[in-house]
């Protein structure tokens, strides 16, 4: 039990546990130091995630979870797959601190095989879940064009509808209050307009607006340019140059498509509006903290990786106390699923 | 961090996962409900202009709010006491780390207030801005008129 361990800490120590003869709180001191340092760890993440929802308070409108995250690698953008690909990633950091658990208890049974496979477990499933981090950073960095002050993701604050190429509104393309879109960039409309248009690469490039909303614009013009089925980056076909295109306005490559309101007696307004950009916190909170519980994990996964190296080597074997440092790393591994805990919570539940 | 056999250490951990997996599936359904995605019509939408949830079941939505976050701390008590064996450390330790924790509480209801002040804060000036502009151009208005009778007089 709990004070087996300290009585073979104190029978190694020379001056006794600590060199006061008694460990205070009976625990070790590097087990102790460790719960600190997560303690003052909690703070840290505490205070981003109480920004994150203080920012979030301070904004009319904030994305809506389940549609930023609902791609998933290796389907096709247009099936909707709201919060699939996170949950999966919290499995994945959920059973590897399962593994985690394994690999103490088998030091706690002096069994260095135990702890050295366990452990690689954990290694692995730790480099599995900063693999699902790294494609969902790179969809939305590289796809959606996202980035630290700009965010794509929009809400409507009203009903309302989509207009045609002749300014007139288009009855079908109706969206609710509350409805989410998403501003594509201009290589990401061409792409998503590729695929509709049936020249092939249907594949992942394709990205549909709420209820499939992105039409392809100017059909025949797209048709004449980009014909052979095959794009070329630099050249900008002339419904993408900046400009007002009449159902939507290219400004800074962006593709920002308009709209009238409707009120409630269902009337349309006068006034035509264009989607803006969501708010902009939304991207610098989400690759703060995620980046920071990322880089979080990267560095458990060295640390682990070190000290399972030190355990096949029987360094930890020859300090006959139960693989102590196995379990430290093990308090710093739960710590960081732990932390996913709220960061999954705030992020992608609420 | 008793020395279980590795049966027992084996069960141990099986229940652990399955718990935490179930907890996770649950919070997700419960997650996707609320915004009504599950096919079912969870009877309330949000309201942009009052920044409230409306409909006859908006009080449902405070329910999945605290079941999402019940279960939140539900999954970290769980890791922290059997996944890291605080339940074996002496009170001393137990409480020197999680009584700290109880300043999140006031420092979660103060900040997220702040929060909320400053966007009814930027209402008003909104607002009040829409009431002066409007008000600078009937001013202005009024000046076009005078000038155009002026000039008419001569």
């Amino acid at each position: 039990m709990a004070t087996d361990t300290v009585k073979e800490h104190v029978e190694q120590s020379e001056g006794g546990a600590w060199d006061g003869g008694k460990a205070p709180m009976k625990a070790s001191y590097g087990k102790l130091m460790m719960w600190y340092f997560l303690l003052s760890d909690a703070f840290t993440f505490t205070g981003f995630l109480i920004a994150y929802g203080t920012l979030r308070f301070s904004s009319p409108t904030w994305p809506v979870p389940d549609f930023v995250f609902k791609t998933f690698p290796f389907v096709d953008a247009s099936n909707e797959l709201p919060l699939i690909f996170v949950t999966v990633m919290s499995f994945v950091l959920i059973i590897s601190s399962g593994t985690m658990v394994r690999a103490v208890q088998e030091g706690h049974r002096e069994n260095q095989k135990g702890v050295v496979f366990w452990m690689l477990m954990t290694i692995i499933g730790g480099a599995a879940f900063l693999g699902c981090q790294a494609w969902e950073w790179s969809n939305l960095i590289g796809t959606e064009k996202m980035t630290v002050t700009r965010n794509p993701f929009g809400t409507h604050t009203h009903a309302g509808a989509y207009l045609n190429d002749d300014g007139s509104i288009n009855d079908e393309e109706t969206f609710e209050l509350g409805g989410s879109y998403l501003i594509h960039s201009v290589e990401h409309a061409m792409h998503a307009h590729h695929g509709e248009g049936g020249h092939g690469d249907g594949g992942n490039a394709h990205e549909g607006h709420e209820e499939g909303h992105d039409e392809a614009h100017h059909d025949e013009a797209h048709h004449d340019d980009h014909g052979h089925g095959h794009h070329d980056a630099h050249v900008i076909p002339a419904e993408y140059q900046d400009g007002d295109h009449g159902s939507y306005v290219v400004k800074d490559g962006f593709v920002h498509r308009k709209f009238k309101i409707m009120d409630e007696a269902g009337n349309y307004s006068d006034d035509t509006y264009t989607e803006a950009f969501g708010p902009k916190a939304f991207g610098a909170l989400f690759f703060a903290i995620t980046g920071f519980h990322g880089f979080h994990v990267f560095s458990g996964v060295l640390f682990l990786f070190i000290i399972m190296v030190n355990a096949a080597s029987g360094q930890y074997a020859a300090r006959k106390n139960g693989y102590e440092m196995v379990e430290k790393i093990g308090l710093y591994w739960h710590f960081v699923d732990l932390v996913w805990v709220f960061v999954f919570l705030a992020f992608y539940l609420l | 961090m008793g020395h279980l056999s590795k049966e027992e250490g084996i069960k141990a951990v099986k229940k652990g996962l399955v718990l935490l997996a179930v907890i996770t599936l649950i919070e997700v359904l419960v997650s996707l409900f609320g915004k009504g995605h599950l096919g079912i019509d969870p009877g309330f939408s949000f309201d942009v202009n009052l920044g409230l949830y409306e409909g006859p079941f908006a009080p449902l939505l405070i329910v999945v709010g605290l079941l999402l976050i019940g279960l939140s701390l539900y999954k970290a008590y769980y890791i922290v006491y059997k996944f890291m064996h605080m339940a074996d450390e002496v009170k001393g330790l137990r409480m020197s780390v999680i009584l700290p924790m109880l300043l999140f509480v006031w420092a979660i209801i103060a900040f997220f207030q702040e929060g909320k002040s400053w966007k009814d804060r930027r209402d008003v000036i909104l607002e009040k801005n829409k009431i002066e502009s409007s008000e600078v151009v009937s001013k202005d208005a009024v000046k076009e008129e005078a000038v155009l009778e002026h000039g008419a007089e001569h």
